[in-house]
């Protein structure tokens, strides 16, 4: 063994040295950043300001995240105390407005919706309502895209993992729109969404008889599943091709033993690739899970996150009012709930998902 | 007597057949149907790729007439380049694929180099505090980028550049220098050079090598696919990026591609010129795609190994 002293120093100097550039950078532009957001989230900061920079504490947390609930109950006659219906015989509720208006413990917010259940009604009040509709769209969007998308890259992995001809330029296809920029794609396919002269429409309206006509992307009702269509369209070749290895990467020999045990083609996928596609699986969920809770692009050039905030998600509504209203102390409370949202569901579902792989 | 084992004979044959029909009716079946399938889900991922290049050579009141009927919307007619010369008279195209192109380029390469040394310290080199770097970017990999472009807009707006002024918005380089270092790229080194046996160095070594000499005539000649594979998963990253552009960049001279459509289709909705536009990025993409599709895959494959 020669390794002297000097030749040790000589590769720690090595070593620190190689590593100084991207040390620096990743200091600079993530670590730096991060903190940055963490302190400033604390503060009123603005981009451009005549007004000092204040320490608000919790203040931008509880804006973004205060709620408040009230119970309404329906108006009674006066006279005899009965309840007051309309004409279908629905009960009458005294207005809101006419309850929040003037009454200075709910100052400062506003509507998020209403639901009556068991006779009364509740209003329920949010400091910022949008970004509460943000948090719910945004959840939403991973619930289902997250299933849709992995289950879509898995029928497609099976297709051309199948010994056909012509499975290669299958293949391709489904994977050209992943190398294409989504702010492009996402102007393009509101061209396709227009709901009189756009493509999709002039389609569902041949083949249903011009009965099946969706507003897509400007109805509130259906304009999240648009743009879940959409990403799910652009980024399905992705899994397709990880699936794919992972299919490729299950020994042919479990299958001919399989096949000797006289399992059918259903069996064998139930019995050998769905086990053996577990780790693979738990890499597409995560990840999709991360890319998904990102949602922001589509948004952005499609809908601005409405109409009436119906596709608004956290990443949006962070750069809505970080960027464009220049509230550095706000949107820096926004990006700071949506990392530790994030990293939690990661953590959560590496837990779950990791421990399950090796009880197997 | 002799007529009964005869008529067996011919129905067990029979039989025989029969099955061989079924199965091969089954088979073709499932033929038709996978395909029936393959060709269906092949149609949907085309179809607006396809409408789009059509659409970008005719005059705007022929794409409107021809989405009446659905075939007509795939079928080139009254073939025109008018739509890309307003392109180019609206707006500086030609500058937008520059930066564009630049700021992959310049960003790829310059990564490529940084990332690879500090994984080539981690991984082949022995000092102290490696184990801290190592968790320490294993912990950044995390961090998505949209949780830090606020704070990193105000930071970036404070910081001087080399020719003394202050301030990097709407530059390129504000669209590069953040991006160059990158835990994830560092990661997929890392895992390559660990797994380059160690009899390669040490012999280095024993000629009077330095480990930077090591790392240069050693580790990167013989790790071209990790190389590749980092190179085109941040060139697909960086060619899409919107979010950061958006936020850097105001005027068009250091706009990329993605913000000078939207922006393009902000001013004026003239659907002929946007899909002219629109092909125009994505056309020479889909063909370097379709050129080295084996190193796409291979990437995409790299990227999902030990998430």
């Amino acid at each position: 063994m020669k390794t002297s002293q000097y030749s040790n120093r000589h590769e720690t100097i090595y070593a620190w040295l190689m590593s100084a550039p991207a040390l620096i950078g990743l200091f600079v532009f993530v670590a730096l950043p991060l903190l940055g957001g963490i302190y400033w989230s604390f503060t009123n900061k603005r981009l451009i300001s005549p007004l000092p920079t204040e320490y608000i504490g919790l203040q931008n947390y509880w804006n973004l995240l205060g709620v408040q609930v009230i119970r309404l109950d329906p108006e009674t006659d006066a006279a005899t105390g009965q309840v007051q219906t309309d004409l279908d015989g629905n009960p009458v509720y005294p207005r809101t407005r006419a309850i929040v208006r003037g009454n200075p413990a709910y100052a400062g917010f506003r509507l998020w919706f209403t639901k009556d259940v068991l006779g009364n009604r509740y209003v329920v009040l949010a400091r910022d309502p949008t970004f509460l509709r943000a948090l719910v769209n945004t959840f939403v969007f991973v619930l289902v895209i997250v299933p849709g998308q992995g289950g879509l890259a898995l029928i497609m992995a099976l297709l051309v993992n199948q010994r056909l001809r012509g499975r290669y330029v299958f293949r391709t296809i489904y994977f050209s729109p992943v190398v294409t920029s989504m702010a492009v794609l996402a102007i393009v396919w509101t061209f396709l969404y227009n709901p009189d002269q756009g493509l999709i429409n002039r389609f569902l309206g041949a083949i249903s008889f011009g009965s099946i006509k969706p507003a897509w992307l400007v109805s509130a009702d259906s304009a999240l599943l648009a743009i879940i269509i959409l990403s799910a369209w652009q980024a399905a070749g992705f899994q397709m091709i990880i699936f794919l290895a992972g299919l490729q990467g299950i020994p042919q020999a479990l299958y001919e033993a399989a096949q000797i045990d006289g399992g059918n083609t259903w069996q064998q996928f139930r019995h050998v690739t769905i086990p053996q596609l577990r780790n693979t699986t738990v890499f597409v969920i995560i990840s999709t899970t991360i890319l998904a809770f990102r949602l922001f692009t589509q948004v952005d050039v499609m809908t601005k996150g409405g109409p009436q905030d119906a596709t608004v998600t956290v990443v949006f509504h962070a750069v809505d009012t970080g960027f464009r209203q220049q509230k550095i102390g706000y949107g820096s409370a926004v990006t700071v709930l949506f990392f530790i949202i994030v990293v939690s569901i990661a953590l959560i579902q590496r837990a779950l998902l990791k421990s399950d792989v090796e009880v197997e | 007597m002799s007529a009964l084992p005869a008529n067996a004979l011919e129905a067990s044959y029979l039989q025989e057949r029969r099955r061989q029909l079924r199965q091969r009716l089954r088979r073709n079946i499932t033929l038709t149907i996978d395909y029936g399938i393959m060709i269906g889900l092949a149609i949907f991922f085309l179809f607006p790729i396809v409408f789009m290049v059509v659409s970008s050579f005719k005059p705007e009141k022929a794409i409107f007439d021809d989405l009446k009927t659905i075939t007509w919307a795939f079928i080139p007619r009254d073939v025109t380049l008018e739509n890309f010369t307003s392109v180019f008279r609206r707006v500086p195209f030609g500058q937008f694929m520059f930066n564009s192109t630049f700021i992959v380029l310049a960003t790829v390469s310059a990564g490529l180099i940084v990332n690879s040394m500090i994984a080539f310290a981690l991984a082949r080199l022995r000092w102290k505090g490696k184990i801290i770097v190592l968790s320490l970017i294993i912990a950044l990999s995390i961090v998505p980028l949209d949780a830090i472009v606020v704070p990193l807009l105000v930071l970036v707006n404070e910081f001087p550049w080399i020719d003394g002024s202050i301030g990097w918005l709407d530059t390129l380089h504000v669209q590069i220098v953040p991006f160059i270092a990158d835990a994830f790229s560092i990661f997929l080194f890392y895992q390559f050079f660990i797994g380059i046996p160690r009899d390669f160095d040490e012999a280095a070594y024993i000629d009077g090598g330095s480990p930077f000499a090591v790392y240069r005539r050693i580790i990167v000649p013989l790790s071209r696919p990790v190389f590749a594979t980092v190179a085109i998963l941040q060139a697909l990253f960086l060619w899409s990026s919107y979010l950061w552009p958006l936020m850097a960049t105001r005027g068009e001279a250091s706009r990329p591609l993605t913000v000078g459509i939207t922006s393009f289709y902000g001013q004026d909705v003239k659907w002929a010129q946007i899909l002219a536009f629109a092909s125009m990025i994505t056309i020479p993409v889909l063909i370097l795609f379709l050129l080295f599709q084996k190193w796409f895959v291979q990437s995409v494959v790299a990227s999902g190994l030990k998430g």
